[in-house]
């Protein structure tokens, strides 16, 4: 009983970091999906996000406001618009004076653009790290007091729930609406959406701002998950959630998701059994196996030439 | 309504069109002849905005076009299919048809989230036409397959279909009747002809199969090697001697 107790409270907390990542995956997938590249800033974009919640809750907290929807719901605005602008600026800066270039150089831009961020935060919030106020307390406790209790935080549903409306929203946002068709159609064929008068300028900025959005949701929730941010809070969560999106197929949304929640329950599962050192080897390790086994990833399509 | 003056298209050493010159009427068939590696496609993407030409003009309703983006020139009302089909695969047939109107509807985000009620008569219109053009190619009963599951001679229907929903005035096809079995061409030869009697739409072909070239077109164009032959009314080309070397070679 206790064993699968135990088990169980590994389970949860590799959900809940998991579905962290698969929100910064989407960003990944996505971009990746309609020009092919890589969005190296996008771990900073996510960091940014993180920041500026914490920033919007401080104020907030400041002018007495503690109703905690309120606070929660002003600091995910305030964070999806400071981010999804951030992702506007990056394609605009680091990727579209470049497109159609060779590979290296939108690459070497893009991180570039993940440098000038992160040391842009360094110098205006300082490099320390900053405490997130514990808005969130308690949760339920199953299990017998005097051996091991598995807990389920507030938090934690909180972060399940809100990664479960945003994936909804974001899949009924892909097939149903007109934008998202138009996205499906300038990944799967750019030049020919370009020849029916599509304008992928449009589209490619509209999937930045997506991805960014989704990643400040991600930024705002493992903030106030972990405590606190710093500078580099986005670099190690990039690339995690780079590997998630790798491991799941790049390119594909049902496999970010799935990718990201293989990766926090594996990480998870490491550290409850293993040692919590061994977690990131664990990780990067699933990356190399997919890399060698299955290059396309879980739920990826092997790309056929375009001639 | 299209006039291609002196066009010519450089490739490093390689001249792969020299001083092509034709036009297209409204109303009217062109096609454009030669042997493979002639430089028709060459042509085609000049046209289309594919390409940066090198030398001479394309005027399009009296406008020079020529080094103009691809987006801005189909918007002129040009529309294109390529050698192998180029449908979005993973979509469904009708989004095929939807999604080439994407700039037909409000391009408002506002609207589209709201539903205004002109947004939901524009997307009604543009549903409208898609079904319109299924049943007119057939398609009818595919409409919610995946693009990419069709049959070759339906991806083919399909792709003239989602030309169509973007209401050109110039339609360019190249070698729509590649891989068709006999009866399918047929069925396109006679489709083409009502794409010009029916809905007042140009249309520019490249094409190898001669029984559907000289069928269908007002004119025909003949190049070879990247240089015009002949050009005339398909009898002209027929009795040409230039043509009748250039594919049967020298006797």
């Amino acid at each position: 009983m206790q064993d699968l107790l135990y088990f169980f409270q590994q389970l949860i907390n590799g959900l809940t970091i998991g579905s962290a990542y698969a929100l910064i995956a989407i960003g990944y997938t996505m971009v990746y999906g309609i020009i092919g590249m890589i969005n190296f800033a996008h771990g900073e974009v996510y960091m940014i996000g993180a920041y500026t919640a914490l920033i919007a809750i401080t104020g907030l907290t400041a002018f007495g406001i503690a109703w905690l929807p309120l606070v929660l719901i002003v600091a995910l605005i305030c964070a999806v618009i400071v981010s999804s602008s951030m992702g506007w600026a990056v394609e605009r800066v680091a990727y579209r004076p470049v497109r159609g270039r060779h590979r290296l150089i939108p690459l070497i831009s893009a991180i570039g653009m993940s440098i000038f961020l992160q040391n842009y935060v360094h110098l205006a919030q300082g490099s320390r790290n900053i405490g997130f106020p514990a808005l969130m307390d308690g949760g339920f406790q199953f299990g017998s007091a005097d051996s091991f209790q598995m807990s389920l935080s507030y938090m934690q549903i909180t972060i399940f729930i809100t990664t479960l409306i945003c994936m909804t929203l974001l899949s009924l946002f892909i097939s149903r609406s007109r934008i998202g068709r138009a996205c499906r159609a300038v990944s799967q064929d750019l030049r020919m959406a370009n020849l029916l008068g599509i304008d992928t300028n449009r589209i490619i900025s509209a999937t930045f701002v997506i991805g960014a959005s989704l990643a400040a949701v991600a930024g705002l929730l493992l903030g106030m998950y972990y405590g606190s941010v710093d500078p580099l809070f986005g670099f190690i969560a990039g690339l995690k959630a780079f590997t998630a999106a790798v491991l799941g197929g790049i390119g594909s949304i049902p496999g970010a998701m799935l990718g990201g929640l293989i990766l926090g329950v594996a990480e998870s599962m490491t550290s409850g059994y293993l040692s919590g050192e061994y977690k990131d080897v664990v990780s990067f390790s699933l990356l190399i196996l997919i890399l060698l086994f299955k290059p396309t990833g879980l739920l990826g399509k092997p790309e056929v030439e375009k001639i | 309504m299209l006039e291609v003056q002196n066009l010519s298209m450089r490739f490093g050493g390689l001249l792969a069109v020299d001083q092509v010159t034709l036009d297209v009427q409204e109303h009217e068939i062109v096609s454009i002849i030669g042997p493979n590696g002639a430089g028709k496609t060459t042509v085609f993407n000049c046209i289309s905005g594919f390409y940066k030409p090198t030398g001479g003009k394309i005027l399009f309703e009296g406008g020079e076009i020529q080094g103009k983006p691809d987006h801005k020139i189909s918007r002129l009302g040009m529309v294109r299919t390529f050698q192998h089909v180029r449908l979005f695969g993973q979509m469904t047939v009708v989004e095929n048809l939807l999604v080439a109107q994407h700039r037909h509807l409000n391009t408002n985000l506002l609207a589209g989230l709201i539903k205004t009620p002109d947004y939901r008569e524009r997307e009604q219109k543009s549903l409208d036409r898609a079904a319109y053009w299924l049943e007119r190619v057939g398609l009818m009963e595919l409409a919610n397959r995946e693009a990419g599951n069709l049959a070759y001679g339906q991806q083919r229907r399909l792709e003239i279909a989602r030309c169509m929903v973007t209401e050109p005035k110039l339609l360019m096809l190249d070698e729509p009747a590649a891989g068709l079995n006999p009866a399918e061409t047929k069925d396109l030869n006679q489709l083409i002809i009502s794409l010009k009697e029916d809905y007042n739409v140009s249309v520019l072909l490249i094409e190898h199969d001669m029984s559907l070239v000289m069928d269908i077109s007002d004119r025909i164009t003949v190049i070879n090697q990247g240089r015009p032959l002949a050009a005339g009314t398909p009898d002209e080309v027929r009795n040409n001697d230039d043509v009748i070397k250039a594919y049967l070679g020298e006797a």
